[in-house]
């Protein structure tokens, strides 16, 4: 099967700034796929160029087949766009919304009042925009999005600004979509989105994209360094952490031992030393790296910075 | 093309109604303006001069109908720059709704609220008028109409402009209503210094005072012909330069 968007060394740049340079990647039918990176990386520019709003410079998009920028108009039947926050009428009704957009398209397939069922906004149909919290405007933006049936949606930075509550509903909505079997394009600058929301991110940085892959394999790839955190007041204790192979080091701060080391193996490997050793523990913690330290390791700075 | 641009119309005019200021500013507003200045006009200017005369008689609705149609254009101006700024402009053209059906929209639904501000204005101040005056009403809703639709085009061009929504509403002011001074509404033309009857000239409220002026005193549209075809001209050039200038982000 074909992937749903193909880019191939697309490049653009606004005067003497390199926006995106020589990006390349592929998503396949049916996954969630993110592309990550601070603010100012490249996201969104890569992002329009693939919905048809930009023309790269160099290089070529495929989506569905189409051209994205000389096709548009008929690609625009096929995917659905999240539009960013604060972009409606201030006094347009939920439902006058959800009306207006689905005149819009040829085909009309999508029952417009399940939808905001599912949306959870069937209560707030009749709510001005302005009156609704940022949950329920995104909740109403990913509803505008799916209006068409589409076979790809495409999520610009969907979370940026909820509280985690709200922040949690959404991406249960986003998992929701993949299990319809749409394929899902977003772009985040939030780590922890895109580890549990993507089955693939490709980071990206000054417009270029360092690496791709599932979050567990980039994780696995670039940090294979664990940590375990555990109470004991065993005296031998240090002894034998220490005798561990694996273990790098571990440091004692009063009953508090902090073992580093690389590894899977690591945890079962302390686990033991602990049990053979007959060693009492009152807590016991491992603290595995994450996509923020993948994306740390691979750029040398936190990427809130 | 402009698939969506009815129900965008009728949500937008909705909206706007929604707001508190929007329904009040822009037609309660100049009705009120409108019976004051005819009563001032009637009551205290009697036995008038023959240039008061022509001003209560055709001054008075021409100034605010004029205002009206400023005010409609001013409010094109801000609505714009609010969308560009939200980046609606922008992000809309991922979806079929075109930009240009949000622009005509707009232009729609101020033509509309031009037109039914300017018929509650009649209704309200029929009586203020001098006696003996018959306005066609028809022909001067028209009239104001096409005056309006003119200087859209200029909302469009001072849209291109503004650097932010926040001046859109200023900037606008600053740049129509002194054309209005010069339009020949207050100080006839001829009276202007020579340099200032050239600026008039190539004003458009020059050809929209004198177009509504005439239509008001009964005036057929055959003897302005010149006038509307300025005012779309005015439109044609400066549509053609937005297209150039417009900036969508």
């Amino acid at each position: 099967m074909p992937p749903v968007i193909e880019v191939s060394a697309i490049r653009k740049t606004y005067g003497r700034t390199v926006a995106v340079d020589e990006a390349s990647f592929t998503v396949n039918e049916g996954e969630i796929f993110g592309l990550i990176g601070p603010n100012g990386a490249g996201k969104t520019t890569t992002m329009e160029c693939i919905e048809g709003l930009r023309k790269p410079d160099r290089g070529a998009i495929s989506v569905l087949g189409l051209d994205p920028f000389r096709q548009v108009y008929k690609l625009q039947e096929r995917i659905g766009v999240q539009l960013q926050q604060a972009q409606l009428q201030k006094r347009i009704k939920v439902w006058e919304a959800v009306d207006l957009w689905a005149s819009l398209y040829r085909k009309k397939k999508v029952n417009t009042e399940r939808l905001l069922e599912q949306l959870g906004l069937s209560e707030k149909r009749d709510a001005w925009f302005m009156n609704l919290s940022g949950g329920q405007k995104q909740r109403l933006f990913i509803a505008l999005a799916l209006i068409n049936d589409p076979e790809v949606v495409f999520l610009d930075e969907l979370t940026t600004g909820l509280d985690p509550q709200a922040r949690r509903a959404i991406w249960d909505l986003v998992r929701e979509i993949r299990v319809h079997g749409k394929t899902v394009f977003l772009t985040t600058h939030l780590m922890d989105e895109a580890e549990r929301l993507c089955d693939r991110v490709a980071i990206i940085e000054h417009g270029r994209i360092i690496d791709m892959d599932s979050p567990e394999r980039l994780v696995a790839r670039h940090c294979p360094e664990r940590t375990v955190i555990l109470d004991t007041d065993n005296p031998t204790a240090e002894e034998h952490f220490n005798a561990i192979p694996r273990v790098e080091s571990a440091v004692r701060t009063g009953l508090r031992f902090t073992i580093r080391g690389r590894g899977d193996d690591l945890v079962t490997d302390v686990i033991h030393c602990l049990s053979e050793n007959r060693i009492r523990v009152t807590d016991f913690r491992t603290i595995l790296p994450n996509l923020e330290d993948v994306f740390l390791k691979l750029t040398g700075h936190f990427i809130r910075e | 093309m402009l698939r969506g641009l009815w129900k965008l119309t009728w949500i937008e005019i909705k909206v706007f109604m929604r707001e508190p200021m929007g329904a009040f500013g822009s037609i309660v507003v100049p009705v009120l303006l409108f019976v004051v200045l005819g009563r001032f006009a009637n009551n205290r200017l009697t036995p008038p001069s023959p240039v008061v005369s022509s001003f209560s008689r055709a001054g008075v609705p021409v100034l605010v109908s004029i205002l009206i149609a400023v005010s409609a254009v001013l409010s094109l101006v801000t609505i714009i720059s609010i969308y560009r700024e939200g980046g609606i402009l922008k992000r809309i053209r991922a979806t079929p709704l075109r930009p240009q059906t949000i622009l005509t929209a707009h232009v729609v639904v101020k033509l509309i609220l031009t037109a039914a501000t300017l018929v509650l204005m009649f209704l309200a101040g029929n009586r203020y008028l001098p006696p003996g005056i018959h306005a066609p009403l028809f022909s001067f809703t028209i009239a104001l109409l096409i005056t309006t639709w003119s200087i859209s085009s200029i909302g469009f061009l001072i849209a291109s402009i503004v650097p932010t929504a926040r001046f859109a509403q200023p900037i606008g002011a600053v740049i129509l209503y002194p054309m209005i001074v010069l339009s020949g509404l207050f100080v006839p033309i001829q009276l202007l210094p020579p340099g200032f009857q050239a600026v008039a000239k190539v004003l458009p409220f020059t050809y929209a005072v004198r177009l509504l002026q005439g239509i008001w005193n009964g005036d057929g549209w055959r003897s302005h012909l010149t006038d509307v075809a300025a005012l779309a001209v005015v439109f044609l050039v400066c549509t053609a330069l937005s297209a150039k200038v417009f900036r969508w982000e």
